[in-house]
């Protein structure tokens, strides 16, 4: 069977990709798009590496097949800065040392967003649960888990002077 | 930066040594740029797969490539036979040694294959799938044989030899027969017997834990490039792009110089990327096909066919007095080290009682051969195997002699002046202050709450030194590049940065660091041993005073003066004498006007660290074990660490949470398992279980910091002695827990259950 062409919206840009039948969204991210941000660490959706956000929804994007994008939004690493701007997640990473091999640092990113989007307020026992299917084998997750508190902290500030001004 | 600490009781001559800068690789690693093994393209790239056996142990009769070939799509097939063959040969490799014939079997087997995984075949195609599809094609036909996967197995009377040629090294005479037992090892001093016959408290036990494997989670990935003229280029991630030139170069017979290794960013490595087992591969691939070959390992392969460390039995009685003076240990260790001989037994017996003060001793290693994946260095190799008896049986005296846990261990603790092992001194090392920094902690002193028990385990590791390269170059406008050659594998960028920036007297942020290519750069040794920040940093250092001096004499041309009437200070060199007396040039202004007063501003240095200290550390563990389902949690963990000079706070403790994860981890979860075919029954992450987040508490931190006088700021290595102590401070919390003591690791909820029901 021949190569699949797809369309798709990635990162807010429509985009259009050919792909084998079998390729995971992870490999036409990679080999397609140029996207190696999303890394593979185990092709079986246990380690997070590859995390994306599909139509507001976190997965594994080893696990979803890239013909399934057909149509669909997703949101990979490489979006969540606004141009040059760091996402505060991303920042706070930065700032509390909370990455040091790094490989799993852009499916942390990308979760950790996922998870204040939906949560601007989580405790520290929510923040590891939902961060529990991205394994980092460097820090023992501690940094990681004060840095999503820290950017969950500055985000809701943002928000509140936001409204105050508007 | 989360325990209590006296900032001001340290450092107080740095201003850039002991901060918290961004690392200078940051951006791109939160951005998703940064590119790592599998992210790196050639043009023209095909991609390699990998034909492992299905059989642990097994003679390979033939293998017919012929349908392989025939695929199209396909542009090489190898086997062993495209291999050299290579005379025994045992060639230094930073954390240890290798023999290259072993080392080449080991990434393509030749004659025979020895574990569920080793590689057989590999093809070359313009597609991974194609790839994929070339590989299941080849035919081999194997004589399979009888295997052995423990330690038992392979030391039995008539136990199935992995290695004919293998005679057990290290005793009075050669044996006269071929044995899976590679090395004994003994040291020791004293008469241990005497003492632990005369001793007042004796505990005694046999003790076990399983292979674990490193764990990164960036499988092994490589891209090599073999050119007509016989010049090969090799992108990987490792963490020595000079030890893949090194082996590669010995492996297929090719001058160093004509090997360039490109250093990819490493996504953790914790020793396991200290060894070579794609990269020959992918250049002889290369070398048939006239085309870039990338060549990646899945999961399942890094688990069946890469690094895990070895799993350990030790027997040990340990003699105490009333006092709980330890009078005298024996110990008796069997390292699992897979299929090719390996390097812990020397430095877990050398570590064993490294951090105690012990007068009559005896340690005995062996290093025992069977069919699973050869074993590679895993964070302070042999140490936690061999502490973690020591730490359960002091715990155990403790507890018999009503002592407590801290004070025991610093009545014998190993203090700076105290003789070793190797009859060697101590020089200025800190276990005693950490044991006092963790009696202080309010965790110590803590209440524990029903069904948890705490637990208190020290370790040490030796560290290292070594050879490293470093280059400092000035740009026109005096801004600094810092090149080494020491791959960087959890922010060795930023402490670079920050010892040259602190050398020169200037911002943290006037200094970039790269890490170059081994056609760029002088060698160095791979980034293991803790030895990076160290060795190299101390290359760094002396580099930037070799600038300084450049500087200073550059200035002197300009201002007509003698050198030794011009002073570094700030940043800048000062004028003392003369009509420019008291104006100073900058680094910019010098630089600028460099082709004026005797060309580019630059320095090399290339040296072998000396001077390195060893590292303590003391872990502070609860546990919660359920009583109905024999689960253990970790409710509070507390690190304290011996770190020397903390250059960049925030990576000292991410290696010390990090480590104390993994060793939590090891203790509680994690172990290869094989089912009776000799084949690997849990080699994903599902079923190989990891720490995850929501496994773990915050993990606390005490930064003890006892400069190492060898050191210009008194760096240590940090990395690796925060995994030695949890499997101890585990096992002795969850036996104070449960009021018993489970011997063998990991401390699965069935193997408590069955503890605390009595069962065996």
């Amino acid at each position: 069977m021949g190569k699949m062409m797809i369309s798709a919206t990635i990162n807010g840009d429509a985009q259009q990709f050919l792909c084998d039948p079998a390729a995971t969204l992870l490999d036409a991210l990679r080999d397609e798009l140029g996207l190696t941000g999303s890394k593979e660490g185990c092709g079986s959706g246990d380690c997070g590496a590859c995390t994306v956000v599909l139509d507001g929804q976190m997965v594994c994007s080893c696990l979803v097949l890239a013909a399934e994008a057909e149509g669909r939004k997703i949101a990979t690493i490489e979006g969540v800065a606004e141009g040059s701007e760091l996402h505060p997640v991303q920042r706070k990473f930065l700032e509390k040392g909370a990455l040091q091999c790094g490989f799993c640092t852009p499916g942390f990113i990308v979760a950790s967003k996922a998870l204040l989007d939906h949560n601007p307020d989580p405790s520290e026992h929510e923040v590891r649960y939902w961060l529990a299917g991205n394994l980092c084998r460097c820090t023992g997750y501690d940094k990681i888990v004060r840095a999503v508190l820290d950017a969950a902290a500055e985000l809701r500030q943002e928000t509140t002077t936001q409204r105050v001004s508007a | 930066m989360n325990a209590p600490q006296d900032k001001a009781s340290f450092k107080p001559a740095y201003d850039v040594v002991g901060t918290r800068p961004v690392r200078p690789d940051g951006v791109e690693k939160v951005t998703g740029k940064a590119i790592y093994g599998t992210d790196h393209v050639a043009a023209g790239m095909l991609h390699g797969a990998i034909l492992r056996s299905p059989h642990p142990h097994a003679r390979i009769r033939s293998i017919d490539t012929r349908k392989a070939e025939a695929l199209p799509g396909v542009k090489a097939v190898v086997t062993g036979a495209d291999f050299p063959s290579l005379a025994s040969l045992e060639v230094s490799l930073g954390e240890g040694s290798g023999n290259i014939a072993a080392i080449s079997r080991n990434c393509m087997a030749h004659e025979k294959v020895l574990y569920d995984g080793h590689a057989v075949a590999a093809v070359a195609a313009t597609s991974a799938v194609i790839a994929e599809e070339a590989a299941a094609l080849i035919e081999v036909e194997y004589e399979v044989l009888p295997h052995v996967l423990t330690i038992d197995e392979a030391l039995a009377p008539g136990a199935p030899v992995l290695h004919e040629d293998m005679f057990t090294k290290g005793l009075p005479e050669k044996p006269a027969e071929p044995s899976n037992a590679a090395l004994c090892f003994t040291v020791g001093r004293g008469e241990p017997d005497a003492a632990i016959a005369a001793a007042h408290t004796v505990v005694s036990g046999r003790y076990s834990a399983l292979a674990v494997h490193q764990g990164y989670i960036e499988p092994h990935a490589c891209v090599a490039s073999y050119n007509a003229d016989g010049q090969v280029q090799v992108w990987a991630s490792s963490q020595g792009a000079f030890m893949i030139r090194t082996l590669c170069a010995s492996i297929l017979g090719i001058s160093q110089a004509d090997i360039r290794v490109t250093p990819l960013e490493i996504g953790g490595g914790f020793g396991g990327k200290t060894k070579v087992y794609l990269e020959p591969v992918a250049i002889v691939l290369s070398r048939k096909s006239g085309r870039p070959v990338r060549l990646a390992m899945s999961r399942a392969d890094v688990f069946r066919a890469s690094g895990p460390a070895p799993g350990v039995v030790a027997d040990i009685t340990v003699g105490a007095d009333a006092d709980g003076t330890i009078t005298g240990v024996v110990m008796e260790f069997k390292m699992l080290s897979g299929a090719n001989p390996g390097n812990d037994t020397h430095s877990g017996a050398m570590s064993a009682l490294a951090h105690y003060n012990v007068a009559n001793c005896r340690v005995t290693g062996w290093d025992v051969l069977c069919n699973t994946a050869a074993t590679a260095a895993y964070r302070a190799p042999g140490a936690p195997q061999t502490i973690f008896p020591v730490e359960c049986c002091i715990d155990e005296i403790a507890q018999k002699l009503g002592l407590d846990p801290i004070d025991i261990r610093l009545k014998n603790a190993a203090r700076p002046g105290d003789v070793g092992i190797m009859g060697m001194p101590a020089g200025e090392i800190g276990y005693a202050e950490c044991l006092e920094a963790a009696k202080a902690h309010p965790h110590y002193s803590a209440p524990l709450g029903p069904n948890q028990g705490r637990g208190i385990a020290g370790g040490t590791w030796g560290n290292y030194g070594g050879p490293s390269t470093a280059t400092v170059n000035l740009g026109e406008d005096g801004s600094v590049l810092v090149t080494t050659g020491s791959p960087d594998i959890g922010g060795s960028r930023a402490a670079m940065a920050m010892m040259a920036a602190e050398t020169l007297e200037i911002a943290y942020e006037q200094v970039r660091v790269t890490i170059a290519d081994t056609s760029s750069i002088g060698f160095s040794m791979l980034t293991g041993g803790s030895r990076t920040t160290f060795a190299t940093g101390k290359a760094v250092i002396l580099a930037c005073e070799e600038i300084i001096a450049t500087l200073r004499a550059r200035a002197a041309v300009m201002w007509s003066i003698d050198v030794s009437q011009t002073e570094w200070r700030g940043g800048a060199v000062h004028c003392l004498s003369g009509d420019k007396a008291g104006t100073s040039l900058t680094m910019g202004q010098i630089a600028a006007k460099a082709g004026f007063s005797g060309g580019p501003i630059a320095a090399e240095v290339a040296l072998n660290a000396q001077g390195f200290l060893p590292g303590f550390g003391v872990h502070i563990c609860d546990t919660e074990v359920d009583p109905e389902t024999g689960h253990v949690s970790v409710t509070r963990y507390t690190v304290v660490q011996d770190v020397g000079t903390a250059i960049h706070p925030d990576y000292v403790e991410g290696q010390m949470q990090g480590g104390a994860a993994q060793g939590i981890g090891w203790a509680l979860n994690e172990g290869y398992v094989y089912d009776k075919a000799g084949r690997m029954d849990n080699p994903g992450f599902l079923d190989y279980r990891m720490p995850v987040c929501s496994d773990l508490p915050m993990i606390d931190t005490v930064m003890v910091e006892k400069p190492n006088p060898a050191h210009p700021f008194g760096v240590k290595g940090v990395g690796e002695v925060p995994i030695v102590p949890p499997l101890g401070a585990v096992a002795n919390a969850v036996s104070r827990a449960i009021g018993l003591r489970v011997h063998d690791l990991p401390l699965t909820p069935d193997r408590v259950y069955a503890a605390m029901q009595g069962k065996s």
